[in-house]
């Protein structure tokens, strides 16, 4: 069968450097992955395609790269569960990563955010004699983030990095999930004191890209909703984010559903010194929107049977 | 055709020209609905982050009530619905997460046997009903209008609660339904991306510049709107667009519809019948157009 593929190309060294597509119609067998075409590109009809890849075997993360517009590990994909009936297979370097060359990206921005979560044991404990002993049943929650393999997939099609490169992004924070997570780290409070800070935990918009993307299931985005949940529980519960959680939580317990109105109040805080500027940079939006009467009602309603909602939270939040 | 209809929070809230769009189009395609008074809210997602087992709990109560009631649900916003199908389907495929649920629901007189159907206007429209039989009840097409589709993430991630597998169209269920109406689809890039609303209060800058970045983005590419099933994504595209623009620099004029709103335009419904008006971004192009649609 044959394929073209329309590949994203970039030259830092050519007279104009410009990122553009380049077709190239190659024979594929059924069984190809979009990493056996591409070097099958590469020795047969251009040396000059620049790729990354080691392993071919979903181990080593070098071959990350955005496949119909997803990112996804081109020896992991196969040709043909990308194609749905199309001849022509669209690929492209990672995304929010600087690229070098064609389908080569800089990866010293993830390294740096790896490095920026301290991605190492930091015990109290005097150190023993052997080593560090874990219970397994204290380590099994952390096996599907250490299976992460660091290719990138995921902050590539982060959707939080697309507008603000300075997020710490979904695989430093799985990272550092995995050291809160283990039980021979005691550097707990302070790893989620720098993690509730801007740029950190809240800011994930919980789109679920990166769980979407990641080649080896580690759900970086589950792992920053745990995380949010430690950080409350740790008492770092004062910035906004952390606040919405409560304030939802909240409103919803009282009256079954959620009362939009007193929603904003209740996440920036009537008498907050701080809040005055988003409140009052909510006034504008306040006074079109009742222009337009697209507000919530005055008087929010409980459900009918709210008791019933009120005591699942009651019994629910006592159990944990 | 009858589903427990369950209308969410913000269709009554923060866009609530959504909730009496969405009754009298569902009248005119003999939807009959009956509303979920007692259920609560799904918990959004922003529970389950702090506890998923109270999330799936408040769940199971709705998809009990519903099994009661003999009837599937129908939701009308993609955060609704994704975050019932990722707890449907925590719960059927582990009996004793279910069992345990079941425990607390007990006190209520409810139980969850694992059979609800949650299902999505959106999707009731393209698989109950029919792209052919919709057509049929269309008295007006919509040639002149090009739109862009945005999806909202809960409606196609994560993918495992979503059963893309068996009901395959529901990956391009909005196109197919910009197309029944005879519009043009205006493909981008942000289709599938956040709108940037569950971070509003949180990183507001951020969340502008997500809807910075969409709206203009199909502004530049010659869409009439955007269409969404989800009414989080159009409270922040709509409502904060024009602050959005202001914070990025950059001049955007581009009206947001609810998908039942489109499908209203194409039944006979008036721009105003289906709420157009209360819109914070003018559809007045879109009004326009429709009414040069009505005289043909």
């Amino acid at each position: 069968m044959q394929v073209t593929l329309a590949i994203k190309r970039f030259n830092p060294e050519s007279d104009k450097p410009q990122p553009h597509y380049e077709e190239f119609t190659v024979d594929v067998e059924e069984h190809f992955t979009v990493l056996d075409s591409l070097i099958k590109v590469r020795e047969e009809v251009d040396e000059s395609l620049a790729l990354r890849c080691s392993c071919r075997a979903s181990i080593c993360g070098s071959c990350a790269m955005r496949v119909e517009g997803h990112a996804t590990l081109a020896c992991k994909t196969k040709l043909i569960s990308v194609m749905d009936g199309q001849s022509k297979v669209r690929i492209e370097p990672m995304t929010n990563q600087p690229v070098i060359k064609d389908l080569v990206v800089d990866m010293k921005p993830f390294w740096d955010k790896i490095r920026d979560v301290e991605p190492w044991l930091q015990p109290q404990e005097p150190e023993p004699e052997d080593e560090y002993i874990a219970p397994n049943e204290a380590m099994i929650h952390l096996t599907g983030v250490m299976g992460c393999i660091m290719c990138g997939a995921c902050v590539s099609d982060c959707t939080v990095l697309e507008v603000d490169p300075n997020f710490l992004g979904p695989a430093a924070l799985a990272k550092a999930y995995r050291f809160v997570g283990d039980p021979r780290d005691d550097a707990d409070k302070h790893r989620l004191k720098e993690l509730s800070k801007y740029t950190g935990i809240w800011d994930c918009t919980r789109c679920y890209e990166c769980v979407e993307v990641c080649p080896k299931g580690v759900a970086p985005m589950d792992r920053i909703m745990a995380l949010r949940d430690r950080a409350i529980a740790a008492g770092f519960d004062g910035n906004y984010g952390a606040r919405h959680t409560e304030a939802f939580s909240d409103l919803v317990e009282h009256s079954g559903w959620l009362d939009e109105l007193r929603m904003i109040p209740k996440t920036f805080g009537m008498f907050n010194p701080l809040s005055l500027g988003p409140l009052l940079g909510m006034i504008p939006i306040g006074l079109r929107a009742l222009r337009r009467r697209k507000l919530p009602p005055i008087r929010h309603k409980s459900i009918p049977g709210v008791k019933n909602v009120r005591r699942i939270f009651k019994k629910v939040e006592a159990r944990k | 055709m009858k589903y427990a209809f369950f209308p969410g929070c913000v269709s009554r809230g923060g866009c609530p020209e959504l909730y009496p769009a969405v009754l009298k189009v569902c009248e005119r395609l003999d939807i009959e609905l009956e509303e979920m008074y007692g259920a609560s809210c799904t918990g959004s997602g922003i529970l389950q982050e702090k506890n998923e087992f109270l999330g799936d709990t408040l769940n199971a109560r709705t998809f009990a009530m519903a099994e009661q009631m003999g009837l599937p649900i129908m939701t009308i916003c993609s955060t609704c619905q994704g975050v019932m199908s990722q707890a449907n389907k925590r719960l059927r495929d582990d009996p004793a997460h279910l069992a345990e649920v079941n425990e607390t629901l007990k006190e209520e007189g409810l139980e969850y046997r694992g059979t609800a159907e949650i299902k999505h206007i959106m999707w009731i429209m393209v698989e109950d009903i029919g792209i052919e039989e919709l057509k049929k009840k269309f008295v007006r097409a919509l040639p002149d209008l090009k739109l862009a589709p945005f999806y909202g993430c809960y409606i196609v991630r994560p993918s495992w609660a979503l059963e893309f597998d068996s009901h395959p169209g529901r990956e391009r269920s909005l196109e197919a339904l910009i197309e029944a109406v005879g519009a043009t689809v205006v493909d981008f890039s942000g289709k599938t991306r956040c709108c940037g609303f569950p971070i509003l209060t949180i990183n507001e800058k951020n969340s502008l510049a997500m809807v910075a970045n969409h709206t203009s983005e199909a502004q530049s590419l010659g869409a009439d709107a955007m269409v969404t099933p989800c009414p989080l994504c159009h409270l922040n595209l709509d409502s904060f667009q024009p602050k959005a623009a202001s914070q990025n620099g950059i001049r955007i004029h581009m009206p947001i519809l609810h998908l039942p709103q489109l499908v209203g335009l194409a039944l006979g419904f008036s721009p105003k019948e289906m709420g157009l008006g209360r819109h914070i971004v003018s559809p007045r192009r879109i009004e326009e157009k429709v009414a040069e649609a009505a005289k043909v």
